[in-house]
């Protein structure tokens, strides 16, 4: 087993308070079949749309991110999975991909020193 | 609401989830003082909980465990909301009650602090209540009550109430400590009111909270239902406008409550199935001949000896056999009466019980033994609880030196 991150991108908030309830419950009995078969790492967190950019030392930091909605990370959840096929399977259960989002699927690099 | 908190915070936090709903009342008081009181309160305080909820489980969340049923959940924002949401829905409330009620009833724990706990976690009463409860101090209570919580936290999880083995095994447990609460009501030795119909009230919610569960819903919670009902319908007569003990003698059936008896007669008889005869059985039945009586001259004795004889094979105590004593000296004079109370096995536990010296004072008085009749008088007393006991003791204390030897009124004593 290894880790993997799962990173959200896009997908479309709820129009109205129900349709957000019935998103987060997608998300809820996701999260408990992820804790289920044992491969929740770690459950991460949502991220607010505002946020900054600094993209050199010393030089200014701009408002952020970036506009474009399919691009913006919506958070991220860490995982454990035997590969990265793996791990590209679980994410088909997410219900971001409902809503016009994508998971992007990367290994966590293991550095040896 | 704690037993709710619990399911998401774990047993071992119980304090933090008490703490938690303490809280909303606070700021309850705080708001409402101000802004007066919300549309709909008890959601208000619910919402309150809630947030205050989820504000502890964000902040604490590195520095303690929490329920592990919920497992990572708790721990990210992506659930943690549904989470604390899902075990405030209206739905899961009633069986967290019940979950909770069980837990209470914890084998390790003595009678009376599984009562204390109930009281506590599932009625709402605060340590003043319970202390009021019980012939106890404030500082008593709460260290009972302390040492009661910790040895439930240690229990680990909450009882799972779908497990019927366990359900089976506890059951007895639960309405023994609503049996308790409803006594504890109806005829208390709380020194500052002798009848609480807000205790009766509570047990007979959570009983039919219990009767509303498909595994709890045997003859015996039924019988047990039924005993509360028969037994509360007489409440709003126990106490004459001016706060005194009535006899059953004296009572105004007019003020039995005629709804709470059909009840209770029809829970009897839903009661009536299978081979199970438990106590509570035989005390409704007791309850219910005196329910049909217009008069305390039509009650029927006869049937209630025959009752107490039973319930003596079923539950021997000497309270019962007290009881038994004095539905003998109804049927059969007061000499008969003395001669049962003179053979009760284990009479020096009744040593400390107002009602024994009472009644042998009273079946004296019958028998035109003014002497003896005062010396048990007195006795009864000294072992008075409150002031209505005391009072009434020393009406018929009165009667004695005035050698008024009236058809006394004779009381029946709360239950063993």
């Amino acid at each position: 087993m290894a880790d993997y991150l799962f990173l959200y991108r896009g997908g479309q908030r709820g129009n109205s308070p129900e349709e957000g309830e019935q998103i987060m419950q997608k998300w809820m009995n996701w999260f408990k079949d992820l804790g289920a078969s044992g491969n929740l790492k770690d459950g991460g967190q949502p991220l607010e749309d505002e946020g900054k950019v600094v993209s050199s030392k010393g030089g200014p930091v701009t408002d952020g991110p970036y506009a474009e909605a399919k691009d913006l990370v919506g958070g991220y959840t860490l995982i454990e999975a035997g590969s990265l096929d793996r791990a590209a399977e679980l994410a088909r259960g997410c219900p971001i991909l409902e809503r016009g989002g994508r998971v992007e699927v990367r290994p966590i690099m293991k550095m040896d020193m | 609401m704690v037993a709710a908190l619990t399911r998401v915070f774990g047993l071992h936090n119980l304090e933090l989830a008490e703490d938690v709903v303490q809280d909303a009342f606070c700021r309850a008081l705080e708001v409402w003082k101000l802004r007066g009181l919300p549309e709909n309160p008890s959601a208000w305080l619910m919402k309150t909980a809630r947030n205050r909820a989820l504000d502890v489980l964000r902040r604490e969340r590195t520095a303690r465990t929490f329920a592990p049923e919920y497992g990572r959940l708790l721990e990210t924002e992506w659930t943690l909301a549904n989470a604390v949401q899902e075990v405030f829905d209206s739905t899961d409330v009633r069986d967290d009650q019940l979950r909770m009620m069980f837990s209470c009833c914890h084998s390790e724990l003595p009678e009376t602090a599984q009562v204390m706990l109930v009281l506590s976690l599932v009625g709402g009463f605060g340590v003043r209540e319970t202390a009021a409860a019980f012939v106890s101090s404030h500082a008593a209570v709460e260290k009972r009550l302390t040492r009661a919580k910790k040895t439930l936290k240690e229990s680990g999880l909450l009882f799972d109430i779908a497990d019927e083995a366990d359900f089976a095994q506890r059951l007895p447990a639960v309405q023994r400590a609503l049996y308790l609460v409803f006594s504890e009501g109806y005829h208390g030795a709380s020194a500052r009111a002798v009848v609480r119909a807000d205790l009766c009230n509570e047990a007979i919610r959570l009983t039919l909270l219990l009767a509303k569960h498909p595994l709890a819903a045997r003859p015996s919670t039924h019988a047990l239902l039924a005993l509360m009902y028969l037994d509360a319908a007489r409440l709003p007569a126990r106490l004459d406008p001016a706060g005194n003990l009535m006899t059953l003698l004296d009572q105004d059936r007019s003020r039995w409550d005629r709804g709470m008896i059909v009840d209770g007669v029809r829970w009897l008889e839903r009661s009536a199935t299978g081979s199970e005869i438990s106590r509570y059985h035989v005390e409704a039945a007791i309850a219910a001949v005196h329910a049909r009586a217009q008069t305390i001259g039509e009650t029927d004795w006869g049937e209630i000896v025959s009752h107490y004889d039973r319930l003596l094979a079923i539950a021997p105590s000497p309270i019962v056999a007290l009881n038994r004593a004095i539905a003998i000296a109804q049927r059969d004079g007061p000499i008969r009466g003395l001669e049962a109370i003179d053979s009760i096995a284990k009479r020096e536990v009744l040593d400390g019980y107002p009602f024994y010296h009472a009644a042998r004072g009273e079946l004296e008085l019958r028998r035109a033994n003014g002497a003896k009749a005062r010396e048990h008088f007195h006795a009864a007393i000294a072992a008075a609880r409150n002031a209505e006991e005391r009072r009434f003791y020393e009406s018929r204390l009165a009667a004695c030196e005035a050698g008024t030897a009236e058809a006394a009124p004779l009381r029946r004593t709360a239950r063993g």
